[in-house]
């Protein structure tokens, strides 16, 4: 059997499709199903044609329960099969939460390592599409709360490829997280995959002396295009670090960015409280202290139900959020007003942003 | 009843070959019970179902009465249900799989895992104590049901290696009449019948999930009738007569082994003691209601027939209560001696090699502990 060697320009949803193909065609135990994945291919096409290429018991549908689904591939993975679970929306992987946080993450510590549970859930996330309720939900926090867990989170189509085929031939269960606004971007996959592009290996997708913008998934093209305005417009030149997975997480890229740059906005599209975002804060202000001038700043999602369409472009970061975030990093070593009066939330001053300024 | 469902439902009554006095029941064989196949298992079969529940009884009190010495944080307690759980490991071959939960301590005593192991999660050592590959036995599961998706997983993953042969090995699990209210079990069903995996579900069906009675959980006209709107074969026993539930889940797992798709079982049956140690069974039932169950104790009941019909002698009956209680007296010299754990463990199993994170907290416990006085 070889492996392709071919490199080529491919949308992100190709990209994870050529890596369950490539997968698939390497070890006959690696097995597709979910709601869909047969004969439609997925609801975003990821496992187009793997039914008809591979035979439908390797690629198939199962009844429409995610419990069930993730439940069966625990036991699968028990006699030895690898199950590449899709869970269609994030929302919908929520009845599977039990299976999931008490079986999927704990059985290999469970059972002293007697039972590995090679997994791994495939969970179209958050928004940007327009999708009525339900079906933008940025879960990744869950998983990453949850030991036993590895959580992939490619903002990339080279890791699009490159993450999904390293989560296949993980020992442990993964949760691949793939940004459905991300889905029909085209970019560059390398079949051979570089070992730089290991799984806890954050990369930096743009150099940069000012501010380190940490981010992943969905908003590493937010991160990018919102250091091309800095440039632009603010001549702030700032460092973009895309961490590509959040477990295992790159502490270590991550402190030699932030003490390079001395100020960071950590960016998660998530509703910001309790999550991802407030847990790298947190390691960045534990590390970094002395190197920082100002406090790590989080921008993100809004801490309220993800909304309908007509109303989600007010939740979702965008530039304007991540360059506001910038804004305050204290750079004329001020403190940021809004925290010196010791009064009431509600009677402390607004910072003015770049949006209420046009 | 439609014809098209007749070969799903159970029988009209729970199968019983031995009634409560140890009297043969008659099976006319122009009956239904008959024409599923079954019938009163070989007198060597049913001595062995009899050792094995008199070995597996007297375990089950020991750990009780470790419980009060401190030596099991909980214990729940398998006591009535001894048929229940002994018969149908007793008709599994070597390469099927068991999908116990944690009331089945019987049942791994019986699938020949040491009783230290078997009870290493109610010491609270570790979680799972034994080798699940070894014994071909899923850990004992606690959240209520979740197993059984994962025995219509291993089924199917079984009957996959064995191609378009009928899968030979097939898998066991275990529920209670309370996790058959729970989302899973029905997936399972579901999974399992839409596969046509070699699965067996046996729900031993003890009248009470902790205190909360049957008639809360179910309208059901008997649990056994909810495998028929899945499309499976479904079948109810009286769950302490040994005879009959060896006999009717020993034909359910040919059923399955044969490529012949899942059966559901239900053993009706009665959980003697409290939930476990730690509960008080006063407050929702009746002694009298105990002490009526108590008068159809599976294990008296089979020994009582083998005295009648296959010559049980008192000797016989001293032998193998000695040997119960030397094992009896082995579990309970070995649990004296406290656990050896080892706080790096912790970290050892979490993933297949340990996070930076998970390293850093390793130093962290290990610099408590040299630290510690």
């Amino acid at each position: 059997m070889t492996t392709p060697t071919s490199t080529g320009e491919l949308s992100f949803a190709a990209a994870l499709n050529a890596a369950l193909g490539d997968a698939m065609e390497r070890d006959p135990e690696v097995l597709v199903f979910g709601e869909d994945v047969g004969a439609l291919g997925g609801v975003f096409r990821v496992t187009d044609g793997l039914a008809a290429r591979f035979g439908s018991d390797r690629c198939f549908d199962t009844p429409l329960a995610e419990a069930g689904i993730v439940g069966f591939a625990v036991g699968l993975a028990m006699q030895g099969f690898r199950p590449v679970v899709e869970l269609q929306f994030d929302a919908f992987g929520y009845p599977a939460f039990e299976q999931v946080v008490s079986h999927v993450a704990k059985m290999r510590n469970r059972t002293r390592g007697r039972l590995p549970m090679p997994i791994v859930l495939r969970v179209p996330y958050a928004g940007g599409i327009g999708g009525v309720e339900h079906h933008s939900d940025s879960s990744e926090g869950y998983y990453a709360h949850t030991p036993g867990l590895h959580v992939f989170t490619p903002g990339t189509v080279a890791d699009a490829y490159s993450l999904l085929t390293s989560a296949i031939e993980s020992e442990d269960p993964c949760v691949f997280m793939e940004p459905k606004a991300l889905y029909w971007g085209r970019g560059r996959v390398d079949r051979e995959r570089e070992v730089s592009a290991a799984p806890g290996t954050a990369r930096v997708a743009r150099a940069g002396r000012d501010v380190t913008v940490v981010t992943y998934g969905s908003q590493v093209p937010t991160a990018l295009q919102a250091a091309q305005v800095a440039a632009a417009e603010e001549d702030w030149d700032l460092e973009v670090l895309d961490l590509r997975t959040i477990v295992p997480l790159d502490d270590d890229a991550i402190m030699r960015s932030v003490t390079k740059t001395g100020r960071c906005v950590v960016l998660s599209e998530a509703q910001s409280f309790a999550g991802v975002g407030a847990e790298l804060a947190a390691r960045i202000g534990e590390r970094c202290f002395h190197s920082l001038a100002a406090p790590v700043l989080r921008a993100g999602g809004l801490d309220v139900p993800y909304p309908p369409p007509k109303l989600e472009r007010f939740y979702l970061p965008g530039v304007d959020r991540v360059l506001d975030a910038v804004a305050r990093l204290q750079w004329d070593d001020e403190p940021d007003p809004r925290w010196l009066d010791p009064g009431p939330t509600d009677s402390r001053p607004r910072p003015a942003s770049r949006t209420a300024l046009r | 009843m439609s014809a098209a469902i007749d070969h799903l439902l159970p029988c009209a009554a729970p199968v019983r070959l031995v009634d409560q006095a140890g009297r043969a029941v008659e099976v006319p064989q122009d009956g239904e019970v008959a024409g599923r196949g079954y019938g009163m298992p070989a007198a060597a079969t049913l001595k062995r179902l009899w050792q094995a529940m008199v070995l597996a009884r007297r375990l089950d009190t020991q750990a009780t009465a470790l419980t009060k010495q401190g030596r099991l944080a909980v214990y729940p307690s398998a006591l009535g249900q001894d048929a229940c759980q002994v018969a149908p490991v007793l008709a599994l071959h070597e390469q099927d799989w068991l999908f116990p939960t944690y009331r089945d301590s019987m049942a791994l005593f019986t699938r020949g895992i040491d009783p230290v192991e078997a009870l290493t999660l109610l010491r609270g050592d570790w979680h799972c104590g034994y080798d699940p590959h070894a014994h071909r036995t899923a850990p004992a599961c606690t959240p209520l049901a979740t197993q059984a998706v994962h025995a219509a997983g291993a089924a199917h993953g079984m009957a996959r290696r064995a191609g378009s042969a009928p899968p030979r090995a097939a898998a066991l699990c275990f529920v209670g009449d309370g996790a058959t209210s729970e989302g899973d079990f029905h997936e399972a069903l579901n999974f399992a019948a839409v596969f046509h995996a070699p699965v067996v579900f046996f729900v031993q069906n003890n009248t009470y999930a902790i205190s909360v009675p049957l008639e809360r959980q179910t309208k059901a006209p008997a649990l056994a009738y909810k495998g028929v709107g899945y499309g499976i074969r479904s079948e109810q026993v009286d769950g302490n007569d040994a005879a009959a539930v060896f006999s009717v889940t020993r034909a359910a797992l040919e059923h399955a082994r044969a490529g012949k798709g899942p059966v559901l079982v239900e053993g009706h049956t009665y959980r003697v003691q409290a939930h476990t140690n730690a509960d008080d069974a006063s407050r929702y039932r009746q002694d009298s209601e105990v002490a009526q169950w108590r008068e159809r104790d599976p294990v008296e009941r089979l020994q009582a027939y083998l005295q009648t019909r296959h010559g049980l002698t008192a000797g016989d009956i001293d032998e193998q209560v000695d040997l119960a209680e030397s094992r009896a007296t082995e579990l309970r010299q070995r649990m004296q001696d406290e656990p050896v754990v080892d706080p790096d463990e912790l970290f050892r199993h979490v993933y297949a090699q340990p996070t930076p994170h998970l390293r850093d907290q390793a130093d962290l416990v290990s610099s408590e502990s040299a630290s510690a006085p």
